[in-house]
């Protein structure tokens, strides 16, 4: 029988979730690399038994982990992320130029079809490539080294490159969001690279309609129509149907449209959801009441999503890489939040339950669907 | 033989238990000891120092017989009690909580 593999990472350590299909029983492993900031875990498409996680701490920096056989063990694989060439300087907070720095490795991004090939989104923004199981990274310098890459400036959680998307479709096509730079689109398999924002507009910056300097909190895109991305940004949600092009505001009647995490819907591309936050001040949901928020029309129209998911006193958030789908026939939807909760959907949102309930604050979940 | 103690995190990265054994090559300096120690257990590469400038990690401090060694000069000799194995060479992660 089918089964989903849920990969969380938190403040303290990794865990994964696991069940068949039902998706109501799980056994729950972890924590594993114990007292570690894990941003990311990810599996392979390729090869699901292989998967990348991120493990640093402010003590002793950036390790890479990397299993062979689904979570079972892990070993230590290459952490050395060196800028290509003299990495120059970017815009600080108060727009004095700040050097690139390496900090932490925010997202992994397996290849499609090389369990091998892995793409890490870095902080301070960069992407780097490894073709060898991650024992060693290089940078692609197009990204940060765009005309703009010296403008680029920090988002309160710092600058940080978390958002990879690969076109499974348009093969060298891939998407990369930066807080706060924007998005952008490489049609060459990563070498160049260029902005992607038309149609954003974003207050707290001296021009609002401006080619980067975006605060994108997060891109999603269904693998069966890749020129259509959903985007939460800072404030408002937003749709480009060209390939990132241009974009349009499909906020429509959400309470609030703020937020971080936005995802599609395994088998239905125009079901989508955003986890509304009641502030950029005020990180937790509007009332107290968490909702997920679900639009079965490509935006605009939102229904809150509620059974299930507590309705007072909720004070918890939900970053950005921490909302995921499975793609069993119904699809499951899974988030996590910054109160330790993971919760699943197995009827694509109409009703939550937690799968655990007190792990430390959740970082990022991903999903992998077993056969 | 020197002796060194490891922060939990890192022994746990290193997959050791207690303090580790090290033989150095030459004179013991906090950089040979340093070099010997990522020899053994490369895994431990860029978590105490950087990876190509060697600079000690902001967070991480050298401490030897009573004494703060995270600022002295790599290339000293250390204390004869640390090169002889009577005391051990302590990499230490600064108070802070978390």
């Amino acid at each position: 029988m089918a089964g989903v593999r849920v990969l969380v990472g938190t403040r303290k350590g990794a865990f994964v979730l696991s069940s068949d299909g039902t998706r109501r029983s799980w056994e729950v492993s972890g924590p594993h690399f114990a007292g570690w900031e894990i941003y990311h875990l990810k599996g392979s498409p390729a090869d699901p038994d292989r998967l990348y996680a991120s493990q640093s701490s402010s003590w002793s920096g950036q390790v890479v982990q990397r299993s062979d056989d689904g979570g079972a063990s892990w070993r230590p694989v290459g952490n050395k992320f060196s800028y290509a060439g003299t990495p120059g300087t970017h815009q600080w907070y108060d727009g004095t130029p700040h050097p690139w720095e390496f900090a932490r490795v925010w997202h992994f991004e397996p290849s499609l079809d090389d369990p091998d090939t892995v793409y890490a989104g870095v902080e301070d923004a960069g992407l780097f490539r490894s073709v060898d199981g991650g024992d060693t990274w290089v940078e692609l310098p197009g990204l940060r080294g765009h005309d703009t890459g010296s403008s680029w400036q920090p988002g309160a959680g710092g600058m940080c490159l978390h958002t990879i998307i690969l076109d499974p479709v348009n093969r060298g096509r891939m998407f990369a969001a930066i807080s706060a730079a924007g998005a952008f689109r490489s049609d060459d398999a990563g070498e160049t690279w260029r902005p992607v924002n038309r149609g954003l507009h974003s207050e707290g910056i001296p021009d609002s309609d401006a080619e980067v300097g975006h605060c994108v909190h997060r891109i999603a895109m269904h693998p069966s129509r890749p020129s259509v991305l959903y985007m939460q940004k800072h404030w408002d949600v937003m749709r480009s149907d060209d390939a990132g092009e241009s974009w349009h505001e499909i906020s429509g009647d959400l309470p609030t449209d703020f937020g971080f995490p936005i995802d599609v819907h395994a088998h239905e591309p125009e079901t989508v959801y955003v986890v509304p936050i009641t502030s950029d001040s005020l990180h937790y949901p509007p009332d107290g009441r968490l909702r997920v928020y679900r639009s079965r029309t490509g935006g605009d129209e939102w229904e809150p999503l509620t059974r299930g998911l507590p309705q007072q006193h909720c004070y918890v958030n939900v970053y950005r890489d921490a909302m995921a789908v499975d793609s069993l026939d119904e699809c499951g939807v899974y988030f996590g939040t910054t109160g330790g909760q993971v919760y699943v959907s197995a009827d694509a949102g109409d009703r939550w339950a937690p799968i655990v309930r007190d792990l430390p604050a959740v970082l990022s979940v991903e999903v992998q669907t077993l056969p | 033989m020197i002796r060194v103690v490891l922060p939990a995190h890192l022994r746990r990265l290193a997959s050791v238990d207690g303090e580790v054994k090290l033989e150095v090559v030459g004179a013991a300096t906090q950089r040979s000891v340093l070099d010997a120690l990522e020899t053994a257990y490369p895994m431990l590469r860029g978590t105490i120092r950087d990876h190509d400038t060697k600079r000690r990690r902001a967070f991480i401090r050298f401490f030897a017989c009573e004494e703060d060694l995270s600022h002295e000069d790599l290339d000293a000799a250390l204390p004869a009690a640390v090169a002889a194995g009577a005391e051990p060479y302590l990499i230490v992660g600064a108070m802070a909580g978390g």
